[in-house]
């Protein structure tokens, strides 16, 4: 999540649902929460009862609208006008909480002279490359600095190229009449919006912002998320009870499968995984910048390699803040992986990291794949077939592979391709070989879920999994024993990574009351993730070596070190299991305060991210109601509710030596400890690949002219325009006139193989729909309950017409334009079946985190059945 | 630890909790407390809420081997002992008779599953693996900059799987075999 990463330095929620009650007015946007997230909003509800103010702003009236104070219809896509709107009017009326802004934020950042805003390039920011389509130059949109590289500021926040009037220059014409006119809210709804996220900001009264993948998936997704984020820190929302931004996440686990992860730029702890960009063009995002751990140079990324483990630390590093620390974290995640067999002299065994040299991102890969290039697909628990974007592309995608796991509870679309589906299949044609293995259920096995506050959560275990039914930890540990055996003997040197991985999870003992003699031991995995010591003095001075499975754990992730002495697989999880016998992700005792013995929320445990930003500079709480962290003069050090996110004994007076480094570079004052400035980025002088600041584009498929610049669409979003499956409607299109977006229901869960196998969540939610208003219903003579046909240049689907108010025809430039509501969540396999909703959908990717375009687009409908 | 259902004191608590509802407490009848349920006995196995990522706890009954019911953990923060209608029917996720338990193969071009045995299948597929590893493992690129990896396998998948898992996968697949296309529901 780089919206908030950039913007506030880690890139999870900075509070938790639980929090919200402490609200005094919360705003959901790109979110129905009450339905996606039912239980977390009961916290919604208390705080309303309590006399918060409700506000829920969304293109479809769902219940969390019914529950609102305040619902807002607007245009699927026109997010950045509503909000960029709201950061005009707090800039231009003084609104914004003053002293927050002055000193927690980079609002007094001067900005370099040649720096040009979309304002001067009616658009676009300055460093496009019109032939690569993408920003190759980022080195204008830096801070200026002096000569220790420290960025120069202006603490009155008037000299004309500091951040706060850049911001007023860049969202001047985001005005209320152009919210009426793009977004299709009466000026006055947006007027009440603000003025109520006003009147509960200051040292008062917080609000909280909950968002969720209505935000995400589009095509300028992030810088969404950047303009919530700028808003809550205008407001001088973050860091405090009752306020942050609440990243609303959709799985179980999606958290921790960023944490650690599963996902191609990642490695664990969000250090990136090291690169070697093939571009022609490649993006010069780092090069001149004083942020970077490296010597200055004014260096392109693509000459800047990381071949060494140097170069990555250069690279991925920072001089000043916590990222400082990136050192230690990677010879420790190196020392993890690879054990004894890294080593000072061969870097640590970080040339045998493998390097990325594109966007290998999910539907990248799955183009990829349709052109031969892939051979081999492990599919683990998730159904591109049904669940991804361009669904049909997927599943001819998945005909091109040599072979194919697919590890599931249920036999899957995708693993049923080759026999099924809403087009013609041959199975004679098609040569894909599928091994389809029994997947464990959550209660079949031990192991833990990280949920949408970062919160680590231990599961025990019930039973055994039935039949053959495995968890993919036995899985991946089984094929990695048995891949370790195959490339025993080789000597090649690309087969030493994983001769040296370390591989050694079996149980010490047998699991009592389990028929399963080698399911893997969890918690030993977590003991790795958790890191350990491989050498440690003790009491007496001497120096002791250990094994895996004797060594002492680390106590917290400040124990890391980078000279091998230490091993960790994620270091933001250090400290979930301090010690044998004391996994914290299973402790649980609720106190009804900030229960901090109910799990383990990394980092540290901290549960309200940022705090030291609830209080004031001088390090007293900004008000008695909002007291959370607080100086205490006496001890010397930060205490109150929650662990300081802060270091504990950092006094508020504390003032940098301008030529400090690391942590000592950040000063007393500065809340925000994993930015090099230690502030909370309003304008991003580094890190995002569409632009420093929010800028409204229209989606990828809009029925309108972007009305606030020339250009139309995110200028560094990946269209995937060769690709014949990939076509869109053009702007305005009279073949394509309605808005359509995507959204789940309380009763299925994404594109259904983990619901629609189930008897009691069928009998809720029987069929897929689509809701529709009554004048476009009327228009195109389609009857409530009856079919009818959704189509895009991707595909045509049938779904039954839901004809409902919830749906609104909003007048957009005194033109009407009608939106479609579709739920997602079936396929062909299961107990109740319905078409593909992905069919519809198209692949333009977001330009940082290549996210699909799922919640806006167009789309026709007419009555009737596919033939 | 284990710990068991229905002690007395903890079923007045836990209807208290569960008829909670913003946070207004419903009235419920002496009938009702005094009822026993049929999770009396069991063994209560804690456990999390596999759907969304508000991470509800969820208390799994298990008797004789079997799990009879899964319910909301009423001491949990996070959900005090509710849970929507997905938590809700997670023991039909998990007993359900559509389940597989066994491996299916298909073979190339073939219009049928057939049955094999778990050792079989891992095998053949460490076979697959080694077999596209090697055909497509690049070390360096035609500049000489070292990449060692393979765009030939990928791997998708981990939102729903255990922090844990999705450690192994990313080790061995990244950092021990050099593929570099794992990816999971995050982006989508
Ligand atoms: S019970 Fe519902 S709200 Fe709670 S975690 Fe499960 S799906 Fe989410």
């Amino acid at each position: 999540m780089p919206g908030l990463g950039t913007t506030v330095g880690r890139g999870g929620a900075t509070t938790s649902p639980q929090d919200l009650v402490n609200s005094d007015c919360i705003l959901i946007m790109g979110s129905n929460m009450a339905e996606a997230h039912p239980v977390g909003f009961a916290n919604v509800v208390k705080a309303k009862e309590r006399g918060a103010k409700v506000i829920h702003v969304d293109p479809h009236f769902s219940r969390t609208s019914a529950l609102a104070n305040l619902y807002v219809p607007t245009r699927a896509g026109s997010d950045i006008v509503f909000l960029g709107a709201i950061i005009r009017y707090l800039l231009e009326n003084n609104a914004y909480f003053h002293e927050y802004v002055a000193n927690y934020t980079n609002a007094p950042m001067l900005i370099r002279e040649d720096f040009q805003d979309t304002e001067d390039l009616d658009g676009l920011f300055s460093g496009y490359d019109q032939e690569s389509k993408t920003y190759t130059d980022h080195s204008s949109w830096d801070y200026q600095r002096d000569e220790n590289d420290n960025p120069l500021t202006d603490p009155t926040m008037q000299n004309p190229r500091c951040v706060l009037q850049i911001m007023r220059r860049h969202f001047a014409r985001y005005t209320p009449e152009m919210v009426e006119a793009e977004c299709g809210v009466p000026q006055e709804s947006w007027l009440q919006v603000v003025q109520t996220l006003v009147e509960n900001s200051g040292r008062e009264r917080t609000g909280a912002l909950c968002y969720a993948v209505g935000w995400t998936q589009q095509s300028k997704g992030v810088q969404i998320i950047r303009a919530g984020a700028i808003i809550q820190l205008l407001l001088g929302n973050i860091g405090r009870p009752g306020g942050g931004i609440l990243a609303l996440r959709g799985h179980a686990s999606i958290q921790g499968s960023t944490d650690v992860p599963t996902l191609y730029d990642l490695l664990a702890g969000y250090m990136p995984q090291p690169a070697e960009m093939l571009d022609a063009k490649p993006e010069a995002q780092h090069s001149p910048t004083a942020t970077t751990w490296g010597e200055r140079k004014d260096q392109h990324v693509h000459k800047r390699t990381q071949q060494t483990l140097q170069e990555y630390i250069d690279v991925a590093g920072m001089k000043l803040g916590w990222w400082s620390n990136v050192p230690s974290y990677i010879v420790s995640l190196l020392k993890a992986w690879y054990g004894d067999a890294a080593t000072a002299e061969n870097d640590w065994g970080y040339h045998w990291l493998p390097k990325i040299i594109g966007d290998h991102s999910h539907i990248n890969t799955s183009y990829d794949m349709l052109d031969g290039k892939v051979k081999g697909y492990f599919l683990l628990g998730q159904n591109p077939a049904a669940g991804s974007t361009n669904a049909r592309m997927q599943r001819k995608a998945l005909a091109q592979l040599d072979w194919m796991v697919v590890r599931d509870l249920y036999e899957v679309e995708s693993a049923t391709f080759w026999y099924k589906g809403p087009e013609e299949v041959d199975p004679r044609q098609i040569k894909t070989e599928v091994f389809l293995l029994p997947a464990a259920a959550s209660t079949e096995k031990e192991g833990s879920f990280t949920n949408t506050q970062r919160l680590i959560q231990w599961r025990d275990k019930a039973v055994d999994p039935p039949g053959d039914a495995r968890s993919d930890l036995w899985f991946i540990y089984d094929l990695g024993k048995r891949l370790k055996a195959l490339y025993a003997d080789s000597t090649e040197p690309k087969d030493q990574a994983l001769r040296a991985l370390t591989w050694d999870y079996d149980r010490a003992e047998p699991e009592p009351g389990s028929r399963l003699l080698d399911e893997p031991d969890a918690e030993l995995v977590l003991k790795e993730l958790n890191g350990f010591y491989v050498r440690k003095q003790d009491e007496e001075g001497n120096t002791n070596t250990y094994g895996f499975r004797e060594a002492p754990h680390v106590p917290a992730f400040t124990a890391l070190k980078n000279d091998g002495s230490t091993a960790c697989g994620s270091w933001i999880y250090s400290g979930v299991y301090p010690e044998p016998g004391k996994n914290r992700a299973a402790s649980r005792h609720s106190d009804g305060g900030t229960n901090l013995d109910w799990g383990f929320a990394w980092p540290a445990n901290r549960r309200i991210l940022y705090n030291r930003a609830s209080a004031d500079p001088e390090g007293k709480p900004w008000s008695e109601r909002k007291k959370y962290i607080w100086w205490d003069e006496e001890q010397k050090k930060w205490t109150g509710k929650d662990i300081p996110d802060f270091p504990v004994d950092k006094a508020p007076d504390y003032r940098p030596d301008p030529k400090a480094t690391g942590m000592d570079g950040i000063s007393g004052t500065n809340p925000f400890i994993m930015k090099p400035d230690g502030r909370g980025w309003l304008y991003a002088p580094v890190g995002l690949k569409d632009g420093p600041l929010p800028t409204h584009y229209e989606a990828a498929e809009s029925p309108v002219h972007n009305a606030l610049y020339k250009q139309q669409s995110n200028p560094a979003a990946k269209f995937h325009k060769n690709r014949k499956d990939n076509r869109l409607a053009s702007i305005g299109d009279p073949d394509y006139p309605v808005v359509i977006t995507t959204y789940r229901l309380t009763e299925h869960h994404v594109s259904g193989p983990m619901t629609r196998w189930m008897p009691w969540l069928n009998a809720l939610q029987p069929s897929l729909f689509a809701e529709i208003s009554p004048e476009l219903a009327a228009e195109r003579q389609i009857v409530h309950g009856s079919w009818m046909v959704l189509k895009t240049p991707r595909g045509e689907i049938e779904a039954r017409a839901m004809v409902t108010r919830r749906l609104q025809p909003l007048r957009i430039r005194g033109r009407v334009v009608h939106q479609i509501g579709l739920p997602f969540h079936w396929g062909f396999q299961g107990k109740s079946t319905g078409s593909i909703a992905n069919d519809l959908t198209h692949s333009v990717l977001e330009p940082n985190v290549s996210i699909e375009e799922a919640k806006a687009f167009t789309c026709n409908v007419r009555p009737g059945r596919l033939s | 630890m284990q710990e068991h259902a229905n002690e007395p004191g903890r079923t007045s608590k836990m209807l208290t909790d569960v008829m909670e509802i913003g946070s207004r407490v419903q009235p419920f009848s002496r009938e009702s407390r005094d009822k026993a349920a049929r999770i009396r006995d069991a063994r209560v196995v804690h456990s999390v809420c596999p759907y969304c990522a508000v991470g509800c706890s969820l208390n799994v009954y298990v008797k004789n081997g079997q799990v009879i019911d899964i319910e909301g953990n009423p001491d949990s923060f996070i959900n005090h002992g509710t849970l929507c209608p997905k938590g809700s029917a997670t023991f039909q996720y998990t007993i359900n008779s559509s389940r597989l338990t066994k491996v299916l193969y298909r073979a190339p071009y073939s219009d049928h599953w057939e049955t094999k045995t778990l050792d079989w299948a891992m095998g053949q597929i460490a076979q697959r693996v080694k077999k596209s590893r090697d055909e497509t493992f690049v070390e360096r690129l035609e500049d000489g900059r070292e990449v060692n990896h393979t765009l030939g396998i990928a791997s998708l998948g981990g939102a729903t799987l255990d922090v844990e898992e999705n450690y192994v996968i990313k080790k061995l697949f990244n950092a021990g075999l050099g593929i570099v296309s794992i990816e999971n529901q995050a982006r989508i």
